[in-house]
């Protein structure tokens, strides 16, 4: 067993050559040797170790299994996903990544994820368009603008917003955003509608427009708090030489601060992405649920992945379900992968960071 | 900066007047702010264009302009240039409030209305479109013992799988699962709701149920702890890496093993940190929907066996009640979203509150 390493390493008093030795002889159970050894360290009769050394062993075994459980889960999801999308797939007679309709339910199931995989993207990136420079603009003014007794609670109630429930925002959007959006919208296509994603004649409302703009009110707070909490962390050295060159604030924050968060921030809004693309019930009450691919914003129209599992779940049969499972796996496989690259930013930073302290 | 250093080279003799730059006077600044959104309402109103809302937004952009353009005049290009970054950061923190503002606003005053004994004390059940009572007892059993499930079986995985991180983890193995662990946190609601429909509804399920798949609130349980369970190890590992080495030394050094160590020294140091979290992630469990719809199926009637049987939750409650044509359902759906955000808000407050009061910091 290679159990003490990091036992001996924690516990650096008493040599780690005694430590190891009496494990080894514990775990064999032979009655002890103790001639052998000098009697430093030792201590404890040989018998009480051996079921110390079990316990240990089975604490030890619980947590690390506890460890595996998450990369278990995240295979099983996949594995799970994948074995009951399979036969929906196979009954599929349309091309399931080309196809825009979704009847899963025919008795000649004909379904693909074109319409709704792009309804997906295009509203996060709306949604991410309105709010990253929100965010930024808010996350500048709370670490470098407000005084701090107005920044500690702004800062409190931002974290407070990410805690609300998504259908909360979804029964907002519907009852009372969609009504301004869709003046806005009629204004907008009055006035602009020759531009093509303002154009079309009606109705207007539950667009993709009103869908990105709650998408948008969402995300806001996530990607705050971690651009603030980067921002917060530029070295005051790095400020206070920019500022000693002569600098006036803004150019102290786009020579110092913004250079030095910009990884964070990249981070930062990926993890944005990665929310605003799996939200689900905002969408599914806000968006107008058409199965085309089309840039208009402010016409009724707009689906997601996530929206359309929630609104066609219902009435799904066997294959319907199994279609839906597979229009989950693909936006399981976009997440992750949106999530991965995040982390794997933030994980690159802390190292260059933690070298450079 | 370039003034003086100007007027310096001249030989001005400096007093306290001439090496500050010059600053824009706050009178300028108002009549500015007057004449562009008087401006912008002869604009607007004058060819008939919008609104009150479109006059606000073409003053702010008018006045934002007219302040760089006076700024630059008086205080040089980069003076304004700060001027105008200011603004822009300032103008984004009330453009961000604005909605919020609306939001609660709306909470209150539809929730309102229905805020009352029967809705806490009544179901749906046998509630038709024209009755107007009805309430979401029903719900929030259903929300209680899922939430309640979930977290039973999410903290002792969570914070054992953060024991391991930080007490045993070392080289690749660990890392591997501290990255994916960041990488869960990320995952969809409705992902972890499709995984439990998956593998316990329609695989598991039927084997207990005569080879019938079944919802359950014990499934929607499960879909939450997925969603937990990442929320809680990070927490959890953040607070047991801020307790002091010494501590433990200690505790070896009394011949103590590291279990013991670990469960009677350094778990109870970081408690006050873990609790916190674990309240962070049951706020954020007790608000997802998208889950409890996949696996639970959504009931009218109460139900009390979270093993057998549709259950509802809070959440559902609100976005059933949102699709529902009655014309009582909404005010139903928002005294729900109130009850919903109350819960949530109190609990990640009281967590934030115990975060603060714990000695334990970086």
């Amino acid at each position: 067993m290679g159990d003490n390493p990091s036992r001996s390493t924690d516990a650096t008093a008493g040599g780690s050559g005694v430590t190891g030795r009496h494990a080894r002889s514990a775990g064999t159970g032979v009655s002890p040797s103790s001639y052998e050894e000098p009697p430093i360290g030792g201590g404890g009769a040989p018998l009480q170790r051996k079921a110390r050394f079990s316990m240990e062993t089975g604490f030890r075994g619980l947590s690390v299994a506890a460890g595996a459980m998450v990369l278990v889960i995240i295979v099983a999801i996949a594995v799970f996903l994948i074995s009951k999308a399979i036969p929906a797939l196979q009954a599929n007679t349309a091309n399931f990544f080309t196809d825009t309709k979704w009847f899963p339910n025919d008795a000649q199931p004909n379904f693909g994820i074109a319409a709704i995989a792009f309804g997906t993207v295009l509203s996060s990136v709306i949604a991410l368009l309105v709010a990253v420079p929100i965010a930024l603009g808010i996350a500048l003014f709370l670490s470098h603008y407000a005084p701090k007794r107005l920044a500690n609670p702004l800062g409190f109630v931002i974290d407070l917003l990410a805690a609300v429930p998504s259908v909360v925002f979804g029964l907002w959007g519907r009852d009372v955003f969609s009504q301004p959006v869709k003046d806005f919208s009629v204004w907008l296509n009055h006035y602009f509608g020759w531009i093509p994603i303002f154009g079309g004649d009606g109705p207007f409302g539950r667009s993709i427009l009103l869908g990105s703009l709650v998408l948008a009110i969402m995300v806001l707070p996530i990607v705050t708090s971690l651009s603030r909490e980067v921002f917060q962390q530029t070295p005051g050295m790095n400020e206070e030489a920019a500022l000693a060159l002569g600098a006036t604030k803004w150019e102290m924050i786009r020579t110092a601060v913004l250079p030095y968060g910009k990884p964070g921030v990249i981070a930062a809004v990926m993890l944005g992405l990665g929310r605003a693309l799996g939200e689900t019930i905002a969408l599914a009450l806000t968006l107008g649920t058409v199965f085309t691919i089309s840039f208009n914003l402010i016409q009724t129209g707009g689906n997601s992945i996530a929206a359309n599992i929630a609104n066609t779940f219902g009435e799904a049969n066997n294959i319907g379900r199994g279609a839906l499972i597979a229009s989950g796996l693909v936006l399981f496989a976009i997440t992750l992968v949106v999530n991965m690259a995040a982390r794997a930013i933030i994980y690159r930073r802390r190292e260059f960071r933690d070298s450079a302290a | 900066m370039s003034m003086t250093t100007r007027s310096y080279l001249a030989g001005v003799v400096m007093t306290p007047d001439n090496i500050r730059t010059k600053k824009l006077p706050l009178g300028i600044n108002l009549l500015v702010a007057v004449v562009a959104f008087g401006l912008a309402a002869a604009i607007v109103y004058g060819l008939g264009i919008g609104n009150w809302v479109l006059v606000v937004a073409l003053g702010w952009i008018l006045y934002l302009v007219g302040l760089f353009v006076a700024a630059s005049r008086v205080e040089g290009r980069r003076a304004a240039r700060n001027r105008a970054w200011q603004s822009l950061i300032y103008s984004a923190c009330v453009l961000a409030i604005l909605p919020l503002a609306s939001v609660v606003w709306t909470l209150v005053s539809k929730g309102w209305e229905r805020l009352d004994a029967n809705f806490f004390n009544t179901s749906m059940n046998n509630i038709g479109a024209r009755d107007p009572n009805g309430g979401a007892y029903h719900a929030i059993i259903g929300t209680l013992e899922q939430v309640g499930i979930a977290t039973l079986i999410a903290v002792p995985l969570g914070v054992l799988g953060a024991i391991y991180l930080v007490e045993y983890g070392r080289g690749k193995f660990a890392n591997t699962v501290r990255f994916f662990v960041d990488v869960m946190t990320g995952i969809p609601s409705i992902v972890a709701g499709l995984f439990i429909l998956s593998f316990w509804v329609l695989i598991v399920s039927p084997w207990f149920n005569n080879g019938e798949p079944r919802f359950s609130g014990f499934a929607a349980a499960l879909a939450l702890s997925v969603l937990m369970l990442p929320t809680i190890v990070r927490s959890t590992e953040e607070m047991l890496r801020l307790v002091p080495g010494p501590l433990r030394e200690g505790a070896y050094a009394l011949g103590v093993p590291q279990w013991k160590t670990i469960l009677k020294i350094v778990v109870p140091t970081a408690l006050p940190g873990i609790v916190t979290g674990v309240m962070l992630a049951v706020a954020r469990a007790a608000g997802e929907t998208a889950p409890v719809l996949l696996v639970a199926g959504g009931a009218d009637a109460i139900n009390f066996n979270p093993f057998g049987g549709n259950q509802s939750s809070l959440a559902l409650f609100v976005y059933q009640q949102a699709g529902d044509a009655s014309k009582y359902a909404p005010a139903r759906a928002w005294t729900a979203a109130l009850t919903l955000v109350a819960v949530v808000l109190i609990l990640t407050i009281v967590a934030k509150m115990l975060a603060r009061r714990n000695s334990l910091t970086r």
